[in-house]
């Protein structure tokens, strides 16, 4: 469950604060609440403007910056600290489209795939083989040179079509939610997580 | 007066934030004034402060021109670059120990001890007697006491080497109310004086330090995208080269190897800056060096200077390059390069740079000054002088814990924006288990023993429980200083968990404090020592005034018992003048002035007469 401070009380003057930064009544800091979405006053969508996230981020910061509380009491310096360490986490993670949908996976219980063979997407199974294969001649000497160039052109390839196909699934979620679109995005996730894994083999290797 | 209009000046805030450069060559002192920040001169007016200590004969500490002094005629007793052993242990400064004539003693593990004549500092202890230096000018130039400071640090500076720079702000008497990264200062002093908006470059090679740091600019928001660095690479480098090859010349023309002659090394030293500082504005320029009647010249161009230090200005490519990867830019977005640090005035940098960045680099503003400059505005934004503007500082260093086979598991990330956090829960693995060590280390690489250790936490008074059972929740956050603090919470009583923290390099808390009351102490005896003098000075002008005023017409015009008066107080302070008691010395200098009123009174009056014929008061 996502927890959120707008039902607690208000550390300062004992009533709801009704939002979630400053509380309505008597204007103090408020200790963060969890959810980052609602910590930069957006909703729960994966598909986000850049440039208003940012500003977003700026007008946050030049209210909560430990810079600006200077002058106050010990409490809301250090109520300060811990708003801004939640806020600077937020934007970190909502301004990358991939750590956004984990972030938003992990909000509804869907922890991030771990990265073991076991869990290689079947369709993928072919490919994972071909390149260990080659990889395998490359370190024995064999000039497996144009194989591994090839091998690159084609995951950059799948690494793009990935890309779009999050998209799709992003604008799905966006639209209409549900647990389903959640499951595709975690598929997809996990799938482009594998790619750019071989993709940066081949590069390595290559180097 | 009325209770009313009291005032308790002790309770008056002391508003005075000064923003100090502490760098590894030379240090400088600024001050908000209004709307632009000020460099704070000494009484010679000059600004530069060199960053060089030494212990006098007499046992005093000096810091500065006095300490460069000493540094050319007894070499044993002066210290100059200590910045580059602060937060560092006796292992890490191996190579820095052939190219500087640093004198450590040999029980220095984690802390460095340093010799200097009879005695042992820290480097903290040194960069404090420049610090307080530099306290000395603002507070003569403000006439106020200063106690408040925000001091520069390399960007690429650890979290030791941060923890060792507010120790020494500490032990020099100065709460050191934030730590600024040197390129990102810089940026502040140059956003408020040029440009605004915009992706800006900030190149800093400096004497002993290299920070790249890029930052967006807008609306008075300086976000830094990403920095890099390496901080044992500057300007020493370069003068240990010129120094190396001389040598070379010197053990062949003159028979002799200087290397054994402190003395003769540092005269050396001087010699090969100057020709360094030549070439930058000159194609060519002879170096010249004359020791013990014997004479050293060698004729020195640009193309050969150039290739000496080729590989040392390459070095400072790689950290540009992974700055520009880390910020998610292509070069060509950045709008504009600011150079700052002494060693970018070398005609090759700017080359370099120009290279790099295919821009021209921006050299409007003095590459010496535009970092204490800058921690003054970051002081004027503290204050709330500048609340339009602030700074988005990051995290140099990614931070991570040791965990099963030495392998780092990496809780915040290099340019990551502070103040920025990571919480992590830990168990036990043996059953009553009540303690947790957890290692901390910062660095880029996986294993262990690749990263910089920083602290082992020991998390005490673990309820005892089977293993697996226990659940800690430690919270890693590193503040706007780039400092980590670390706290810790059992999530099943909800109760805050102590955490011991043993720092692998640095001074303990303990020992700091000890410092502190030292320089309390010495900072008492020179506060006796500075109003002594002060006091003698006032009583010479008084009593050179009284015996003027004897030879006046108004002398004879008082009555005969208050001349005897007078003379009585002018006697008793010439017997006092030589005590070393101030207070004895003020009590005198105004029971004379007590005396005197009178006298002075009707030379006032004739003066006021004088004066309408045309006579001015120091005519009298």
């Amino acid at each position: 469950m996502i927890l959120t401070e707008s039902s607690a009380a208000c550390w300062n003057c004992g009533r709801p604060p009704d939002s979630v930064h400053f509380c309505r009544h008597c204007q103090s800091l408020q200790p963060p609440a969890v959810d980052r979405f609602a910590y930069l006053g957006l909703e729960q969508k994966l598909r986000i403007d850049r440039a208003d996230l940012e500003n977003r981020f700026y007008e946050l910061s030049r209210r909560l910056h430990p810079d600006r509380y200077f002058q106050r009491p010990e409490r809301e310096r250090q109520l300060s600290l811990d708003a801004t360490a939640v806020l600077n986490d937020a934007y970190r993670t909502l301004k990358d489209p991939v750590a956004r949908a984990e972030y938003l996976l992990g909000l509804h219980g869907i922890k991030k795939g771990e990265q073991k063979s076991l869990n290689v997407p079947p369709e993928l199974l072919e490919e994972v083989f071909e390149l260990n294969v080659t990889l395998e001649e490359m370190r024995s000497g064999a000039a497996a040179r144009p194989q591994l160039e090839t091998a690159r052109v084609k995951f950059e390839r799948m690494l793009h079509e990935v890309d779009q196909a999050l998209e799709g699934c992003f604008a799905r979620w966006d639209q209409d939610g549900g647990l389903q679109a959640l499951e595709s995005i975690h598929g997809a996730l996990n799938r482009r997580n594998y790619i750019r894994n071989l993709l940066r083999d081949v590069t390595a290797a290559l180097s | 007066m009325s209770p009313l209009f009291q005032i308790d000046f002790d309770d008056q805030p002391n508003d005075i934030i000064v923003g100090i450069d502490l760098g590894t060559t030379n240090s400088l002192v600024a001050y908000m004034d209004q709307l632009r920040p000020r460099l704070i001169t000494d009484a010679q007016g000059e600004k530069i402060v060199p960053s060089i200590v030494a212990l006098t004969r007499q046992g005093e500490l000096v810091a500065g021109r006095s300490a460069a002094e000493v540094l050319v005629s007894t070499p044993e007793r002066a210290v100059y670059s200590v910045k580059r052993l602060m937060g560092r242990g006796v292992d890490d400064v191996a190579e820095e120990r052939k190219l500087f004539p640093f004198q450590i003693a040999e029980d220095s593990r984690s802390v460095i001890r340093m010799r200097l004549g009879d005695r042992l500092f820290t480097p903290p202890e040194i960069s404090a007697q420049v610090l307080r230096q530099l306290k000395h000018h603002a507070e003569a130039h403000f006439g106020l006491p200063v106690s408040k400071a925000v001091i520069t640090v390399p960007a690429y500076f650890n979290d030791a080497q941060r923890q060792a720079t507010k120790d020494a702000g500490r032990i020099a008497g100065l709460e050191v109310l934030r730590l600024v990264n040197e390129p990102t200062a810089a940026s502040l002093a140059y956003g408020l004086d040029k440009r605004n908006q915009g992706i800006v470059a900030v190149y800093d090679l400096g004497g002993g330090t290299f920070d790249i740091s890029i930052l967006k600019l807008k609306d008075g928001i300086f976000e830094v995208l990403a920095t890099n660095g390496d901080t044992h690479l500057g300007g020493d480098d370069i003068d240990n080269l010129l120094i190396r090859i001389a040598l070379q010349d010197l053990a062949s023309e003159w028979g002799q190897d200087l290397l054994s002659d402190p003395v003769g090394v540092q005269l050396l030293r001087r010699a090969v800056i100057e020709a360094k500082h030549a070439l930058s504005t000159l194609p060519e320029t002879l170096l010249q060096f004359s020791y013990r009647d014997r004479q050293y010249n060698r004729q020195l161009d640009r193309p050969l200077f150039d290739r000496l230090i080729a590989p040392l200005v390459e070095r400072t490519l790689e950290p540009c390059r992974q700055a520009v990867l880390d910020a998610r830019i292509d070069v060509r977005q950045i709008d504009e390069v600011v150079l700052v640090g002494g060693s970018t005035r070398i005609p090759l940098v700017r080359q370099t740079v120009q290279v790099m960045f295919q821009k021209k680099p921006h050299t409007e503003l003095n590459p010496e000054e535009v970092v204490a400059l800058g921690a003054a505005v970051q002081a004027g934004i503290l204050a709330g002088v500048h609340s339009e503007m602030l700074l988005l500082d990051v995290t140099p260093l990614s931070l991570g814990i040791e965990t099963m086979g030495g392998v780092v598991s990496k809780l915040i990330h290099r340019n990551s924006t502070i103040p920025a956090s990571a919480t992590e829960v830990f168990t036990t693995g043996v059953d009553g288990q009540t303690n947790v060590l957890i290692h901390v280390v910062q660095g880029e690489r996986e294993m262990i023993g690749d990263c910089r250790s920083l602290a082992r936490f020991d998390l005490k008074g673990i309820p005892p429980l089977p293993a697996g059972m226990a659940r800690i929740e430690v919270r890693f956050l590193i503040d706007a200083n780039g400092i980590l603090n670390v706290t810790a919470r059992d999530q099943r009583s909800g109760k805050e968990q102590s955490v011991e923290v043993k720092p692998s390099y640095g001074l303990t808390d303990a020992q700091v404090e000890t410092m502190i009351n030292e320089s309390i102490e010495q900072a008492e005896s020179d506060f006796r020592a500075r109003q002594l003098a002060e006091a003698r000075v006032d009583a010479d002008a008084i009593l050179a005034a009284t015996e003027k005023a004897m030879e006046h017409d108004a002398w004879f015009e008082i009555a005969p018992q208050e001349r005897q008066g007078v003379k009585t107080a002018l006697n008793e302070l010439r017997v006092v003048f030589h005590s070393d008691d101030y207070l004895l010395v003020r009590a005198h200098i105004d029971n004379l002035n007590q005396a005197t009123f009178h006298l002075a009174e009707l030379m006032m009056d004739t003066a006021v007469k004088s004066s309408l014929q045309g006579k001015s008061l120091d005519q009298l």
